[in-house]
Parts: C-alpha cells; sequence; structure tokens
C-alpha cells in the first residue's frame, strides 16, 4: 500500500530525509540512552534526536561523547542494565569503533546501530560505499539493509524486534547521501502500533541488577569459548525465518511488507537476475524491466535485505529458478572479490544445479553507477547462460584505468 | 574519622579470588566495597581486576559487575547511570580501574566523562605500570623506575592525573592509599554521597610486578605516603587539602628516607645515588608546591 492509498494515516505522514527517519523511529522506539559523535554522513540523526529532547521533552538520554568507541560503550552500559539503547556511525568511526561493537556483539546485548554508508580512507573520501555496514556481520551483529526512507523507518522498528527476540544487536545500514540527505515521504504508524510491535517491558534475564548480582564478561576458559562462538552462529543461522516473521507481522500492522530477507523484483520467470543491496535497488528494477522491454531477456532483481542472517535458504530457492546471478557488491574483498557474492558463492556451491554467480563490484567511494550499468549486467548475465561470454572471477562496473590520468591531465 | 573498629564486618568482594598475595587492589577494592554496600554496579576495563575477580562462572564480586574492554569504561559507566536513571533506579556506579586504563588508554574516555559530570565514582587502582601485562611502563609509572619495557629506569616523571582530573571542574578529586584504610574508607564515604563526577586514586603495590616481598606490600604503602612520594590529597569543590596521612610529611625534614621505600622494591635496585637525588628533588617540588596549595581553591 502506498502511502496515498493509506489514508488513515495521511495525518502522520512526514516528508523528511533518511537520517531523520532513523531518528523519528528511535523516538518511536522509546529508545532510553544512545551515544552521540558525529560523523558525516550520520550526524544529522543525532542532531534529530537531541532535538526531538530537548523541544519535545522525550525521555531519553542522549550521551555526547567524545569518540564513538564510546558512543558504543555507553549503548552497552545502557543495554547491560536493561535499557533500549541505540547508537549511529559510518566509515572511519565504524573502524574507531570497531572493538566495542565486536564486544556488544559477544555480549549478545539488544543494541540497535544505524550506518549511513560512507567509503574509508586513505585517502578522505565521503562518498558511498558499502564495505563499513559490511563488517559488522562478522563481528557478532544481525545486519539488515533498507531501501528507501520509509523502510529504514520500518527496519529501525523491526530492528529493535529481531534483537530484543534474539539478543543479537542489529546494523541497520542506509546508503550515505543517497538516503541519509534525500527527502521522501514517509508514514508513521500510531504509537499504539509501535508499542505493542516492541514491548520494553519484556522479562530481561541478562540485565545486570543489584537484588540478583552477577558478572558480565569475566574471563572464560578456552574449552568454554567455542561453544559460545556458536551459540552465536547457531542463532544468526537460526534468524533467517524469523526476519521474514517479523516483516510478515508488520505488514499486517501497518500494510508495508518488503519481502523479509530477500525482496524478490520479476523473479517468478526470471532467467537472469541481478543480486543489490540499498537504495541502487530502485535502479536494478528499472533496469529489469527496460531489458525485458528492449530485448526480452527474463530478469529479475534479488534485493538482499538481510546479511546477517544470510538467507541461504531462500536464496537457494531462488536460485533453483534463475540461471545466473550477478552480485553487484558496493564493496570489495581486496584480492578476491565482492564480499557478497563471496558469500553468496558459499551460499549456493552445495546446490546441484546451481545457477552461474558473476562478482560485479562497482560504485566504490560514491563513484556513479546507472541504470544502463544494470542494464549491461542483465545483458552480460543472458549471453553467459547462452554460452556466448565468459564468466570471470570478478567483473567491474565503471573502471577506467585510465580516469586517475586524465584527471591530471585537465587539472 | 572512622576508627579501623568501626569498619563494617561485612565482605562484598569474596575471598578466594584470584589475586597474588600481598595484593594492593584486592585490599583495597575490599575497603571499598566495605564503604559502598550492596547498592553498587562496578564497570570494570582490561585490567587484573578482569582475572582476579575469578573466571566464568565464579565471580568474587557479589555487586553487579559489568566487564568492558581497555578505553571503554568510563563510558560505559556513563551509558549505565544514565539508563539507571531513566529507569528510575537509584544506585553508585563505580568504575574500577587501573592506571594504564586511566593514565594511558582510557584518558580520553575518562575526560569525556568528566567534563560531562557524569554521575559516577571513578576509581583509578594505581599500581603505576601494566601489571596484568608484562609490567610494561605506564605514564603512572615514577621516574627512573624498573618495568618490562624500562629495563634501564624510566626517563619521565609520573603524569599527575588527579591534577588533570581536578581541571575539569568535578566536584571531587582524591588519593587514597591502601596502607591507610580509614582514610581511604571516609573518602569513599564521603564521594559516595556525592553527584556528580567523582575520581579517587588508590595506591596499590604490585608485589610480582614490583619485585616486592609478599609481606612488605603494606609496608611499602605505608613508606610511600612517608617518603612523600605519594602525598594523599583531596580536592573538593576546588579546595585542595592535604589528607592526614600525608599533613606531616609535606615538610622535608619530617620525610623518611627515600632510601627506606627503594630498597624494599626490586623495582628501584639498579638506582644510583645520582639518581636517587634527581627523583629526590622532584618529591621536594611536588611537596612543597602541594603545601603552597594547601587549603586553596585551585580550580
Amino acid at each position: 500500500m502506498s502511502i496515498i492509498e493509506d489514508k488513515k494515516s495521511l495525518s502522520n505522514v512526514k516528508v523528511v530525509t533518511a537520517n531523520e527517519a532513523v531518528a523519528l523511529a528511535v523516538k518511536c522506539a522509546k529508545v532510553d540512552v544512545g551515544g552521540a559523535y558525529p560523523i558525516s554522513p550520520q550526524t544529522s540523526i543525532m542532531e534529530y534526536l537531541t532535538k526531538y529532547i530537548e523541544t519535545e521533552n522525550i525521555p531519553m538520554e542522549i550521551v555526547r561523547v567524545e569518540s564513538e568507541h564510546s558512543a558504543m560503550a555507553v549503548a552497552m552500559g545502557a543495554a547491560a542494565v536493561g535499557a533500549r539503547a541505540f547508537t549511529a556511525t559510518a566509515s572511519q568511526g565504524l573502524l574507531y569503533m570497531a572493538e566495542m561493537v565486536y564486544w556488544v556483539g559477544s555480549s549478545r546485548l539488544p543494541v540497535v546501530m544505524a550506518i549511513t554508508s560512507r567509503a574509508m580512507g586513505a585517502p578522505w573520501i565521503l562518498g558511498n560505499e558499502h564495505t563499513d555496514v559490511l563488517l559488522p556481520r562478522e563481528w557478532g551483529w544481525m545486519v539488515l539493509f533498507p531501501e528507501d526512507n520509509q523502510e529504514v523507518f520500518d527496519t529501525i522498528i523491526q530492528a529493535y524486534k529481531l534483537a530484543d527476540t534474539t539478543l543479537v544487536p542489529v546494523v541497520v545500514g542506509l546508503d550515505g547521501f543517497i538516503l541519509s540527505h534525500t527527502t521522501m515521504p514517509i508514514s508513521i504508524p500510531d504509537q499504539s502500533i509501535i508499542d505493542n510491535f516492541i514491548p520494553k517491558n519484556t522479562p530481561k534475564p541478562y540485565a545486570l541488577n543489584t537484588e540478583d548480582p552477577f558478572t558480565h564478561g569475566n574471563a572464560v576458559h578456552s574449552n568454554l569459548y567455542l561453544e559460545f562462538r556458536h551459540n552465536i552462529f547457531k542463532t544468526i543461522e537460526d534468524s533467517e525465518d524469523l526476519v521474514d516473521e517479523i516483516d510478515k507481522e508488520w505488514s499486517k500492522l501497518t500494510g508495508r511488507s518488503y519481502g523479509g530477507v530477500i525482496e524478490e523484483f520479476l523473479l517468478d520467470d526470471a532467467e537472469v537476475a541481478v543480486l543489490v543491496m540499498g537504495a541502487s535497488s530502485g535502479d536494478a528494477k528499472e533496469a529489469a524491466k527496460k531489458v525485458r522491454e528492449k530485448y526480452g531477456i527474463k530478469a529479475g532483481v534479488i534485493r538482499l535485505r538481510s546479511i546477517r542472517p544470510f538467507p541461504v535458504k531462500r536464496l537457494s530457492k531462488i536460485a533453483q529458478k534463475v540461471k545466473a546471478i550477478g552480485v553487484f557488491d558496493r564493496n570489495m574483498s581486496p584480492g578476491l572479490g565482492g564480499m557478497i557474492a563471496t558469500e553468496v558463492k558459499f551460499a549456493l556451491y552445495d546446490l546441484k544445479n546451481r545457477p552461474i554467480v558473476q562478482s560485479y563490484i562497482g560504485g566504490l567511494g560514491g563513484k556513479d553507477v546507472k541504470i544502463a550499468d544494470f542494464e549491461n549486467i542483465l545483458v552480460e548475465l543472458k549471453e553467459m547462460v547462452d554460452g556466448k561470454r565468459e564468466v570471470e572471477k570478478v567483473k567491474w562496473v565503471g573502471l577506467d584505468l585510465a580516469a586517475i590520468e586524465k584527471f591530471l591531465e585537465e587539472v | 574519622m572512622t576508627s579501623i573498629k568501626q569498619l563494617p564486618y561485612e565482605e562484598y568482594f569474596l575471598a578466594g579470588n584470584g589475586s597474588c598475595p600481598g595484593c594492593g587492589l584486592t585490599i583495597g577494592l575490599r575497603n571499598v566495597l566495605k564503604a559502598l554496600g550492596k547498592n553498587v554496579y562496578m564497570v570494570v576495563p582490561a585490567s587484573c581486576s578482569s582475572v582476579v575477580q575469578s573466571p566464568f562462572p565464579n565471580s568474587s564480586a557479589t555487586v553487579p559487575l559489568l566487564n568492558t574492554p581497555f578505553a571503554a569504561s568510563a563510558a560505559a559507566a556513563s551509558g549505565m547511570v544514565r539508563a539507571l536513571k531513566i529507569m528510575g533506579k537509584d544506585a553508585v556506579v563505580m568504575v574500577w580501574a587501573g592506571d594504564g586504563g586511566t593514565f594511558d588508554i582510557g584518558l580520553a574516555t575518562v575526560s569525556g566523562a568528566a567534563e560531562r559530570n557524569e554521575d559516577l565514582l571513578y576509581i583509578c587502582y594505581d599500581n603505576e605500570a601494566y601489571m596484568n601485562t608484562g609490567g610494561h611502563r605506564s605514564s603512572a609509572t615514577p621516574l627512573g623506575t624498573f618495568t618490562g619495557t624500562t629495563p634501564t629506569g624510566k626517563r619521565e616523571n609520573k603524569k599527575n592525573v588527579p591534577l588533570i582530573m581536578a581541571a575539569h571542574g568535578i566536584p571531587y578529586v582524591a588519593t587514597a592509599s591502601i596502607a591507610f584504610v580509614t582514610d581511604l574508607y571516609d573518602k569513599i564515604m564521603k564521594a559516595k554521597d556525592m553527584k556528580g563526577f567523582r575520581y579517587i586514586q588508590i595506591y596499590s603495590p604490585c608485589t610480582p610486578g614490583w619485585l616486592l616481598p609478599t609481606e612488605k606490600s603494606v609496608e611499602s604503602a605505608k613508606l610511600a605516603v612517608q617518603t612523600g612520594i605519594y602525598p594523599l590529597f583531596e580536592i573538593e569543590g576546588g579546595i585542595f587539602k592535604i589528607s592526614a596521612p600525608s599533613k606531616a610529611y609535606l615538610k622535608k625534614e619530617k620525610r623518611k628516607p627515600l632510601h627506606d621505600y627503594f630498597k624494599i622494591q626490586g623495582r628501584f635496585k639498579h638506582l644510583k645515588e645520582e639518581h636517587i637525588k634527581l627523583i629526590e628533588q622532584w618529591i621536594d617540588q611536588m611537596n612543597e608546591e602541594y603545601a603552597a596549595l594547601d587549603g586553596k581553591k585551585i580550580f
């Protein structure tokens, strides 16, 4: 249901950037404590939140800390006593915060963090890239990646549901600048819907308290550490259905569904599909429609919404239908391939009739990726299916090896 | 002033923990918790305390305890104290950190929490080096000291963190010693009832790290005060006040010979007379400065 059709909630429609959508969702989630430290393109999330607190009397504590490391430490200290906690970062900030992100993941504290994706230096770079959002997938966090501002709002709410249910913290990634600084209308559900969806008064047996004192995180024998890690592994592995269920439950309440772990676009009869995350999905969808019209290629889009849990089950089902998947990674694992392509291959390798999986890397540091690029990917995939084109370990999108030389000549 | 007979019998940090015989930190923590009682949350960064509290599933702490990475404790405690506030729970949040976690890697975090005047009690047990990790020097290590990374003696002076903390304009700063338990107890009792960021630094000998015989732990702590190398003071509301145990030793003629302090600790064994003279000059200067500050509003 589009928000225009959703007449009942028209009064709750706001035209906001995705950063404001995050802040509104955090307010609606009745978060208790947040850690704030600035980094572009995340900065305005915390500015909105502090504004709500100071002008609307929202009962939330924002600790304006001196580093990202401390921002996550604040969230951890709050969550450890049973409070609902939030923080946000990007890029260098995430790297500086990394030690705490890992510690919170391993502590099983239900923190939610927004990461407005941004490439990392050196050299200094502000442009969008997904590498930062993907890093916490190795650090014991769930990682979700919405496509537009409405979904950003909804996914923050869903993230608290997921975190509270599994006791695994959740990253919500959103495309830096492309979403974070772009306004779109979003519909905000009644507060009672959110309160019932993510109740705060659930039992929290992990919460430190003075009545029944215990210790969090003290040293453990090497013979037990493996079992702790396995427990985190299993919890995340087993959460694929839960992400679907949470999305379904949300759709019953709001009329908005995103397909759970994967949004499937024109996949029913698709022969080739491009797998993509986040805001670029819109371009990929356009491209799929265009190559269908132009060339009659049965093309579709696999929009990966959940990176952890990695949707092995759903992807395997899709892989039974399509003959080739082009994984578009706005990130890279140096010398190997796209990070998601690597995982897709791992997930599908055991299938008897597995499709071609071609890794595409592009858009790093904010380099433009156009609808035509996705059209080209889909056409290439069709050629691979027809045996007219070789599959390569990695294909780069928009790579111009002479670009630096040319630029230097121009200046 | 509380007398030793008036200290509570209750124990909150239990015997059978993993500390070394003569360990200063456990003497300190035992008495700190006697003062704070049950209604306290502990936040502990990487340090000897991460180990001596005993491994999972045991814990020597009978109060809730959150272990954190090295630099994180003051920020984690900030998050905790804000959460307790918003949940309507009234309790003391205490950071119990070593000198490495306070003077070095955690200093920005401690400074941040102090600048925000977070309502927490930050205690640094100062054993003057990274005693849980091979005994490397820290910025709390005094001039001339042998450590794992200063094999011929440290070339720099100890960083004056209490004065750095006081410069934040926080309500309470104090130094204390495990050899003067009632002075320590009274300082904790005073800080317990205050609001805002309170910083207390406790001199805590490390027997293996200092190459100090087990039975000399408290003696060395006593001598640190009596030789004037570790003066005990309070800065309350910005007013500097020398504490009773150190009062007499502000005067050079009252101070015990530095040699008495150095001779029982292997970490000073390599020092030659000329080194000791240099250190003595530094102690003289520090005590003169403190005597001049006594009773004055300094921040």
